[in-house]
């Protein structure tokens, strides 16, 4: 066959490219700059039907948003230090857990798959079941957990205290998203585990390495690479969560437990006010950009 | 960067995902229905319509697609649906959203012709028709379904504390809720998580104490000392009377309020008519309990009205985009006539907006000529206006709040209802 009249082999690559790269604007870029569109629109009600028609807000949207003084604003800065505290404390407790269990399961020969398996439950679980099932066991008077405590004595009949609201329900939330997240930084940390080879370690231990020693040295600068991806997506998954929050406490969090997403769900459908919700989201757009970025260029990643 | 702002994701997921169960084609033979939740379950819902579609189904050929809705989705999904371009042909809602929805443009408008076609405004009650968009527009629903607010009292439990009259004042609802909160058992059960609950006695105990929720240009005026009193008298009963359970601090999806009337754990629950519903699912019979007004604040209060519940009830809507209107407004036609408003009200536990549905002597039983007597005389309409629906959310959010801290034993007084008052009405003018 003649190649003449066919697309030169410098552009093939590009064309096969092409679908990605379309499918990657259609799916990502478009709806962030929809989103920035709307950020500078007054979205009311009054406009659902006919978005082209509503005004445009200049960037009052972003004034409100970010007049730390008035209600809207003091609120998104409260729902961001809570969610802020939310995120550093699932993603350490996360990698902490799923460290832990995937370096005592690693040695382990006999039931090390029936293990894996189990470990892996709450990540497998649709996120709405299981998030109910929590928010049944959280319930004040009918709920399992003020049950145990009720029979282990360490609350009064009387007493009973609320895990869905005020203070507890910060706690509440941190052990269901713990529970829900731990099992994927298990898993990547067992499968960056299983890529180290046993020989270093064997190696180390000759040279009369204790196990600590040998976990500090030759496997933590292993999974070096490992925990620079695991660390960005659990940060990035966790500072986003929708569904945890939303199923346990539906649209309204209380305050002690408003994480953003939710916070700015509220803010659009509740009030119905899409331009400020997707002021709030452009901003939430741009902290986890400069976030993630910083992170990996401090850690020398491209 | 692979994760979107969430507003917009869901905003797009949202309307993406109604794309998915659209029945707005442009087939002459179909329709789809989008039903309020009215029954003791969604299941309940379909088992009373299924049979009434059938029979429209029959008298017309068209077939008319079911889906229950429930309360806590249906504004959004509605919303969505306005924001898309696609849903439903025809759709139940709430009537104190009518001026709200009605400003999306997402209706079709019912003028006078449409509205000779079912039979003319007279036949309707003026108090339901009232409810069905803003004065001096054209309205974009009709009522469906007639709903006031009662007070419900549990028989055997008012006996046993030897109280045998219901009360008809605060104070006499107070004194009687104390005697019956001892051990497991409380004077009174509310739904604390409930937004549209806690907005509902917002207005109506604002009305008995003399607020007015939004001043004569529409602006929102929700701190005034006579709204912080409305609010303190429906907080009291859990703060200072201590005759609600503070676990009803988490209720919110309601039937919990009414399964501890139905249950004996409370003497007496605030609601609408449609309790009947999920009072007998609960499996407490009509003659174990009792409805009477919704009481008084005693001596009334300087500028306060004699209302005791709202207009409420079920509107009917079709969608500006329907393919199929004729059809919807059929439909329309069909479920207010005089036969199915007979059929599905008696079902629902509902009163009939239309005047010749009456004969019938379901609706001669005390309890629904006790609402009918407050739909018809001590009833007032929430304020018809675009910004009704941010009402609800922002005061009901902000009162659940409170019902919180009280639950979690922080005191709430004037300041704090003031203070959360405030916030909730900054946060509306932020809003449409």
């Amino acid at each position: 066959m003649a190649e003449r009249g066919r697309v030169s082999g410098k552009a093939l690559p590009y064309l096969f490219l092409l679908p990605a790269l379309l499918l990657e604007l259609l799916v990502h870029v478009l709806p962030m700059l929809v989103g920035v569109g709307m950020s500078l629109l007054k979205l009311t009600q009054f406009f659902l039907r006919n978005w082209s028609a509503a005004p445009f807000a200049g960037l009052s949207n972003y004034t409100v948003a970010l007049d730390f003084n008035g209600a809207v604003g003091g609120a998104l800065l409260h729902s961001f230090a809570v969610t802020l505290a939310f995120t550093v404390l699932v993603v350490a407790g996360s990698w902490l857990l799923g460290f832990t269990a995937a370096f005592l399961v690693q040695g382990q020969r006999r039931g090390r798959g029936l293990l894996r398996t189990l470990f892996l439950v709450p990540y497998a679980l649709p996120a709405y079941a299981a998030v109910i099932t929590w928010s049944f066991l959280f319930q004040r008077d009918t709920g399992l957990v003020n049950g145990v405590l009720a029979d282990l004595h360490l609350v009064g009949a009387g007493d009973r205290p609320f895990w869905l609201l005020g203070g507890n329900s910060f706690l509440a939330v941190l052990v269901v998203a713990l529970w829900r997240t731990w099992p994927f930084a298990f898993l990547v940390l067992t499968s960056g585990m299983q890529a180290i080879p046993h020989d270093l370690y064997e190696a180390a231990a000759l040279d009369g390495a204790t196990m600590r020693q040998q976990v500090r040295r030759v496997m933590l600068p292993l999974l070096r690479p490992v925990n620079q991806v695991l660390l960005v997506v659990l940060f990035l998954w966790t500072f986003n969560d929708f569904n945890t929050p939303y199923v346990l406490f539906g649209a309204g969090a209380p305050a002690e437990a408003d994480l953003l997403s939710v916070h700015i769900y509220q803010n659009s459908f509740l009030t119905w006010n899409f331009g400020l919700g997707s002021a709030m989201s452009v901003l939430l757009l741009v902290f986890l950009s400069l976030a993630t970025g910083l992170y990996l260029r401090s850690r020398r990643v491209r | 960067m692979n994760k979107l702002g969430v507003a917009l994701a869901a905003a797009l997921l949202l309307s993406a995902g109604c794309t998915g169960q659209s029945g707005n084609g442009s087939s002459p033979t179909t329709l789809t229905y989008w039903a309020s939740n009215q029954g003791s379950s969604l299941d309940n819902d379909r088992q009373v319509l299924q049979p009434e579609l059938e029979e429209f189904t029959k008298q017309t050929g068209i077939t008319v697609k079911l889906e229950v809705v429930p309360w806590p989705d249906l504004l959004n999904r509605i919303l969505a649906a306005a924001t898309s371009g696609q849903g439903p042909d025809v759709i139940n809602i709430g009537n104190t959203w009518a001026a709200s929805l009605q400003a999306t443009g997402a209706f079709a408008p019912f003028d006078d012709s449409a509205l000779n076609g079912l039979g003319g405004a007279q036949r309707f009650l003026a108090g339901s028709l009232a409810a069905t968009g803003a004065a001096g527009q054209t309205r974009t629903s009709v009522p469906l379904y007639g709903l006031a607010y009662g007070l419900f009292y549990n028989k055997k439990l008012f006996r046993e504390a030897g109280i045998g009259q219901p009360p008809t004042t605060w104070e006499e609802l107070t004194a009687d809720a104390k005697r019956l909160t001892h051990g497991d058992q409380w004077g009174l059960a509310v739904e604390g998580s409930s937004i549209t609950e806690n907005a509902h006695h917002a207005f109506i105990l604002g009305q008995q104490y003399g607020s007015d929720l939004f001043d004569a240009s529409g602006k929102p005026q929700f701190d005034t000392p006579q709204q912080v009193a409305a609010v303190r008298q429906y907080l009291e009963f859990m703060g200072t009377d201590k005759v609600v359970n503070p676990s009803n601090a988490e209720y919110g999806n309601g039937t919990q309020a009414l399964h501890d009337l139905a249950t004996g754990k409370a003497g007496m629950v605030l609601w609408q008519g449609n309790a009947e519903t999920v009072l007998k699912a609960n499996g407490m019979s009509p003659e174990d309990y009792g409805v009477a007004p919704m009481p008084f604040p005693q001596p009334t209060p300087a500028d306060g009205k004699h209302i005791n519940s709202l207009v409420a009830g079920i509107n009917l809507a079709v969608f500006a985009n329907s393919g199929n209107k004729d059809g919807a407004m059929r439909f329309v036609k069909f479920l207010t006539s005089a036969e199915e408003q007979r059929k599905l009200n008696k079902s629902f536990g509902t009163l009939p907006v239309v005047q010749d549905a009456y004969q019938d002597p379901a609706f001669q039983s005390p309890a629904i000529k006790s609402f009918q007597q407050v739909l018809a005389g001590s009833a007032a309409p929430l304020p018809q206006i675009a910004q009704e629906s941010q009402f609800e959310t922002t005061v009901g959010g902000a009162i659940k709040d409170l019902f919180a801290q009280i639950a979690g034993g922080k005191p709430v007084g004037d300041a704090e209802i003031r203070a959360a008052l405030s916030a909730a009405q900054q946060k509306m003018a932020t809003g449409g």
